[in-house]
């Protein structure tokens, strides 16, 4: 079987405030995916409700993965089930080392039915294989002994999002911006990184603003998001139209849409100033 | 060695020699509730003490009936008449495995504790069975003169050093409950480290025979003569178990010239337990004290342990944590005086409150005239796991010479949505997250401590968030 991630009609809010307007997309194991769109078209937040982000309501539609529903499950459970996110802007956790915190992971994600206090995965093992993985991603061994995400800079950050990709080893991955931020070295970097542990291990679903993660990652699909919906779909060459020639044809094509997302970055604003 | 031991109920008791009583059918102690002279004058007698401890615990008890109850802290309501002050080690030795509460059983089994100190933790034997491990030990201290024995002993045994630091430190008119303890006190640790003699690992209590580290109103004095330097460790992660509600121990310690000593302690109280302790050291020239303390359970505790640094370069280090959950109170903090230029101190303290729980940081730092160039930094972190617990602070900040530099930094965070989110999206349950993000809050301490206890820490604050979420 091969395995397949279904978004139907997904309607998404927060506080209230409607973000996704009826999503539709379907992602096969060993495809990758490019996601596009200006700011504000609700990209990230797709993003974040696959993985179950508690701050977002589902009010219509499904996720499902090879059929069985994914939107009653706590985020724990999709990451054991194959759903993995690279974030934007990883979180840090003082205290917490990089190996520890790997490990846990590694084992849970491995062993789903694991339940908490029961045995780790066996230190020799993981440590062999933490140590080949970080060298590939030309990291310092000293980075595993280090709190997770405390004091990293953008480009640490980011490759230790890879190497949790690369640990973790899921059956669909979403990479939020793993581009931004980031000198034009370290995105190539990302990008051969991505492709080595990702392309054809999993479905990748690649969000970025511009082409140069998609350049060793060539997208079978590429989507366009525009006021929380996929307007177009199309094939590598629309990527590249949208990194060359921007989102103006996509606006004047689908103008409703278009109306919806300036609406919807307004409100970004608006709440941003209030909390200001 | 047996011998017929009475007490209330006039069962026999087994074997007696752990204060070398005389065995005699004279020696004959007839436990009952209650404090007044009497009772103050047969445990010093039970102990078979000199006149002088006699005579100190007798004017400490006039102390005591004198002193007023502390007016802030947390709420104590204790009634001195319902509690047995005196606990012969027999009475511990009485009590069987039976006895010991299911819930304390349970938490030993998931601790991982072995069989034997189980029942040494739960007061059903009076003694662990490490004299094998403790026997070359002792010999290979005893050979460097080191002192390491439980402080009734100490009275007996090495008289003239006992009575000229004992009680100098930490006068029975300091506090009620150090007068308290000065009138019956029972047990702890005696410790002395000639000049020049660096023991290399942690002196454990529980490698203590004739051990009665677990008591009441315990006494421990250390005394780390020049150049000296010692690690003593007391305590254990398991809940420990005792059937009276009032723990109130003192502990002095000495660091001579240019010495160090490092005292760690890591207690979990029963829910039921007032636990008021005074903790206090004096360092002088060059000489660095080090506490590191941790403090779990009780109903109440209210423990700041005090670093003097009474001549130049002396140095004054206190880390400590409290955890405080359902019904509990835990008033911890840290008191550092510079009495001396040049002298430095540093207070790390840590809590977290969880499940209506209390934590309150109460630190002093003060700085006497004539301590110019003295440097001092405190910080404090609270973590707060849900909105029904709380988290104070009170930093007290006395200074009364000029270029000294004192810094204070505090701050209170909750477990974020945002920081369970990321541990969760890789595939760590809502508990396991907790508890990983409370023990990287609590990572520097735990840092500081002997390897099997920062293991049984671990594991100690996993047993705590099992249930909190969710």
């Amino acid at each position: 079987m091969i395995h397949t991630l279904t978004i139907t009609n997904l309607h998404v809010s927060v506080e209230s405030k409607k973000i996704l307007h009826g999503v539709n997309l379907e992602m096969k194991y060993g495809q990758t995916h490019a996601l596009m769109g200006p700011n504000g078209s609700g990209k990230s937040t797709l993003g974040l409700v696959i993985m179950g982000h508690p701050g977002y309501v589902v009010t219509e539609g499904s996720i499902t993965l090879d059929g069985d529903d994914l939107l009653e499950l706590e985020p724990d459970q999709r990451a054991r089930r194959g759903i993995f996110i690279a974030f934007q802007r990883p979180m840090t956790i003082p205290g917490v080392k990089m190996a520890d915190f790997l490990r846990h992971a590694t084992t849970n994600v491995r062993r789903p039915d694991r339940k908490e206090g029961e045995e780790l995965i066996a230190m020799r093992d993981f440590r062999k294989e933490l140590k080949s993985k970080m060298e590939q991603l030309k990291m310092d061994p000293e980075f595993a002994r280090r709190y997770v995400n405390d004091g990293f800079s953008g480009g640490e950050m980011k490759r230790a999002e890879i190497l949790q990709l690369a640990m973790l080893q899921p059956k669909f991955a979403i990479l939020d911006e793993t581009d931004s931020g980031l000198d034009a070295d370290a995105v190539r970097l990302a990008s051969e990184s991505i492709a080595e542990f990702g392309r054809d291990k999993m479905g990748l679903l690649i969000i970025t603003h511009h082409d140069k993660l998609l350049e060793h990652n060539r997208p079978d699909f590429t989507h366009v998001m525009l006021g929380g919906r996929i307007v177009e779909t199309g094939g590598a060459e629309l990527a590249k139209e949208l990194h060359a020639n921007g989102y103006d044809r996509i606006r004047k094509a689908h103008p409703d849409a278009d109306a919806a997302n300036r609406r919807m970055l307004q409100d970004d604003v608006a709440a941003e100033l209030a909390t200001a | 060695m047996s011998t017929g031991m009475t007490i209330d109920t006039h069962e026999e008791i087994g074997e007696i020699n752990k204060y070398n009583f005389r065995t005699e059918s004279t020696a004959v102690f007839k436990a009952r509730k209650g404090l007044d002279k009497d009772i103050v004058s047969q445990i010093s007698e039970m102990k078979n003490e000199p006149q002088w401890m006699r005579e100190f615990r007798l004017n400490s008890l006039d102390v005591f009936y004198a002193k007023r109850m502390p007016t802030w802290g947390g709420d104590i309501a204790i009634d001195f008449q319902d509690i047995f002050y005196y606990l012969k080690p027999t009475d511990h030795q009485g009590r069987t495995w039976d006895d010991v509460p299911q819930e304390i059983k349970d938490t030993f089994d998931k601790l991982g504790i072995p069989q034997a100190e189980k029942k040494y933790l739960a007061g059903v034997k009076a003694q662990f069975e490490s004299e094998v491990v403790y026997g070359s030990l002792k010999e290979d201290l005893a050979k460097q003169g080191v002192i390491f024995v439980d402080t009734d002993t100490a009275v007996r045994e090495y008289p003239d050093l006992v009575r000229q630091y004992f009680g100098t430190i930490i006068p029975p008119a300091d506090n009620k409950f150090a007068a308290l303890n000065s009138a019956v006190w029972s047990g702890g640790s005696f410790i002395y480290v000639p000049p020049g003699v660096k023991i290399e690992f942690p002196l454990q209590a529980y490698f203590r025979i004739n051990a009665e580290n677990m008591g009441q109103f315990e006494r421990t004095l250390i005394i780390v003569d020049e150049g000296a330097s010692v690690h003593y460790v007391e305590g254990c992660t398991a809940p420990m178990y005792t059937s009276e509600s009032l723990h109130s121990a003192v502990v002095e310690v000495i660091c001579k010239r240019g010495s160090r000593c490092r005292y760690t302690t890591i207690q979990n109280w029963a829910n039921n337990i007032y636990n008021l302790v005074t903790k206090r050291a004096v360092a002088y020239q060059d000489a660095t004290m080090e506490w590191v303390d941790g403090n779990l359970g009780s109903k109440l505790t209210m423990k700041y342990p005090a670093v003097y640094m009474m001549e130049p370069g002396a140095r004054g280090e206190i880390l400590s944590i409290a955890f405080s959950s359902k019904g509990q109170h835990q008033d911890a903090g840290a008191k550092l005086v510079h009495a001396a230029p040049h002298t430095t101190g540093q207070i790390i303290s840590k809590s977290i409150s969880k499940n209506g729980g209390r934590s309150s940081y109460r630190g002093l730092v003060r700085v006497e005239k004539g301590s110019k160039h003295a440097r001092c930094n405190v910080v404090c972190d609270a973590l707060i796991l849900d909105p029904r617990s709380r988290s104070d602070t009170y930093p007290y900040i006395e200074i009364l010479d000029q270029d000294v530099t004192v810094g204070h930094e505090a701050s209170v965070s909750r477990i974020g949505e945002e920081q369970l989110f990321y541990l969760m999206s890789r595939g760590l349950s809502e508990a396991e997250a907790s508890t990983m993000i409370v023990n990287g809050f609590i990572e520097p301490l735990v840092r500081e401590l002997p390897m099997e206890y920062a293991v049984e820490m671990n594991r100690l604050i996993q047993l705590q968030m099992e249930g909190s979420v969710g």
